[in-house]
């Protein structure tokens, strides 16, 4: 999903997410309502948020194992699913130690690690390279790949990095105030434009719309920065 | 049999996440302690120099009770209530992180996401007892050593600490940021501490202030503590009566929480 700051992607995943309920409609997550079947929904998705969510007081295997038991994994699965999801991060080595001292790319990979010991159907991330460098960026893109290759997770993100959604998407979705500008593959996109020579970014800049009303509140963009720099 | 199960899983799955909780807020003392080192200076500051000089200037009249046994377990309720009620200052940073928000797209029940915080910070609170207990113990006051009498202190200075950590959570839900918290937080504590019976007794309190007191769930605190803290100490109201008001106090607090926890994820 793409679109300009205060688009209303965060506020989609959030509604998605059963974090915050709609204002009006419905919507449905892996077969199951958002309005009246919330703790389904839960229970099938994994959530990593823009912001950081692991636990810098905790080491690496107990963020893991705080996740573990929240889900109900079985007390005899939990050792070898958190080995085997720290093996997969490229964590293993630093199980250990405090997440306070991990590179803002590990962050990340543990966060997704997180997110899904309990195998779920759809994992959401909301900016999920936000902040990192090139290098760690390729690396979580690896893992996540990964992932949906392995457990067929659907993964639904948002993203500013045009080139991230046009080699990841299978369908992608341009948000304008509040509303899916226009949806489809990437292809379907630049045919909307008219011919082949359109790049992504022009149809992001036609479909996005102008720069006047773009940025986001004070709130949003705080969090962003302050995101990127607890990463970076 | 099954009916029985389908109709306790509810109930077992809060209990059981409540725990899980608490267990992961204790673990971060593990990797850091120093916490409980800095906060063992004001109660030693209230006992060691407050406690002594209105102690020498007789001006407190406490009755048979010389006026240092009397605060010893006002300091204690005081202590735990100035840990509490900052607590809610861990929730907001969680939110400004993506934490709050994690915790809230998993299936865990609201009330177990508070009540497990609660009950942490219930938890770190014992060691302000061992401060408050070694402290009497050098400065002579007459304490009731018997197990009973020191279980029943530490369960209660765990429920009160869970009760106002409770009423933090539910404050920091409701202004969100922690410059208004840290406000608010200090406009609370004192007057919660003042109409209490922690450092003078109620009897020579104006009567508005006593009816305050009243109200105040840290005077049952401090009437329970008292009561199993010091030897042949007899209480005001009666133990299942200060029993009674911080279970359903807490009880109260939890559910609101737990109706508010959400809003903290927009």
């Amino acid at each position: 999903m793409l679109g300009s700051n205060g688009a209303g992607k965060t506020t989609t995943i959030k509604m998605l997410t059963t974090l915050l309920p709609p204002s009006s409609g419905e919507a449905r997550v892996a077969g199951f309502s958002i309005t009246t079947q919330p703790v389904d929904v839960r229970r099938a998705i994994g959530y990593v948020p823009q912001a950081i969510s692991v636990d810098g007081s905790l080491t690496g295997y107990e963020n893991l194992l705080f996740f573990a038991k929240l889900y109900d994994l079985p007390a005899h699965e939990r050792q070898a699913r958190i080995r085997a999801a720290l093996e997969f991060m490229g964590l293993t080595a630093y199980g250990g130690r405090l997440v306070g001292e991990y590179s803002g790319g590990m962050v990340r990979r543990l966060e997704i690690a997180q997110s899904t010991l309990h195998r779920p159907r759809v994992l959401f991330l909301d900016e999920p390279t936000v902040g990192l460098d090139p290098i760690a960026r390729d690396a979580v893109w690896k893992h996540l790949i990964d992932l949906r290759a392995n457990y067929g997770t659907t993964l639904f993100f948002t993203t500013h990095y045009l080139e991230e959604a046009e080699s990841h998407c299978d369908r992608l979705a341009i948000m304008h105030l509040g509303k899916i500008a226009a949806l489809g593959t990437s292809e379907e996109l630049k045919a909307t434009l008219g011919g082949e020579s359109s790049t992504l970014s022009e149809v992001f800049t036609h479909y996005a719309g102008g720069a006047a009303d773009s940025g986001g509140t004070f709130r949003d963009v705080s969090v962003d920065r302050a995101t990127a720099k607890r990463l970076g | 049999m099954p009916m029985t199960t389908t109709f306790m899983r509810p109930f077992t799955g809060f209990i059981v996440k409540t725990l899980v909780i608490t267990e992961f807020e204790l673990r971060k003392l593990r990797h850091d302690f120093t916490e409980l080192i800095t906060r063992a200076f004001q109660p030693a500051l209230w006992l060691l120099i407050f406690g002594q000089v209105f102690a020498r200037s007789g001006a407190m009249h406490t009755g048979s009770t010389p006026y240092l046994d009397f605060i010893a377990p006002g300091i204690l309720a005081q202590s735990v209530l100035f840990v509490a009620i900052f607590y809610g200052i861990n929730i907001i940073w969680e939110r400004d992180l993506g934490i709050v928000q994690r915790l809230l797209a998993s299936p865990t029940p609201r009330a177990a996401l508070v009540l497990g915080k609660g009950l942490s910070a219930g938890v770190r609170t014992l060691s302000q007892a061992a401060i408050v207990y070694g402290l009497s113990l050098l400065l002579g006051v007459r304490l009731d050593g018997r197990p009973l009498a020191v279980l029943n202190v530490l369960v209660i200075v765990i429920l009160t600490a869970t009760l106002f950590a409770t009423f933090s959570l539910v404050i920091a839900c409701i202004v969100k940021t922690r410059e208004r918290f840290m406000g608010v937080g200090q406009v609370l504590t004192m007057p919660l501490f003042f109409a209490s019976n922690a450092i003078y007794p109620t009897a020579i309190m104006p009567g508005w202030l006593k009816t305050i007191s009243h109200l105040n769930p840290l005077t049952y605190v401090v009437d329970a503590l008292r009561t199993c803290m010091l030897a042949g100490s007899t209480s005001t109201f009666g133990l299942g009566h200060d029993y009674a008001v911080l279970l359903i106090t807490t009880t109260i607090l939890v559910l609101i929480g737990a109706r508010l926890y959400p809003h903290l994820a927009s």
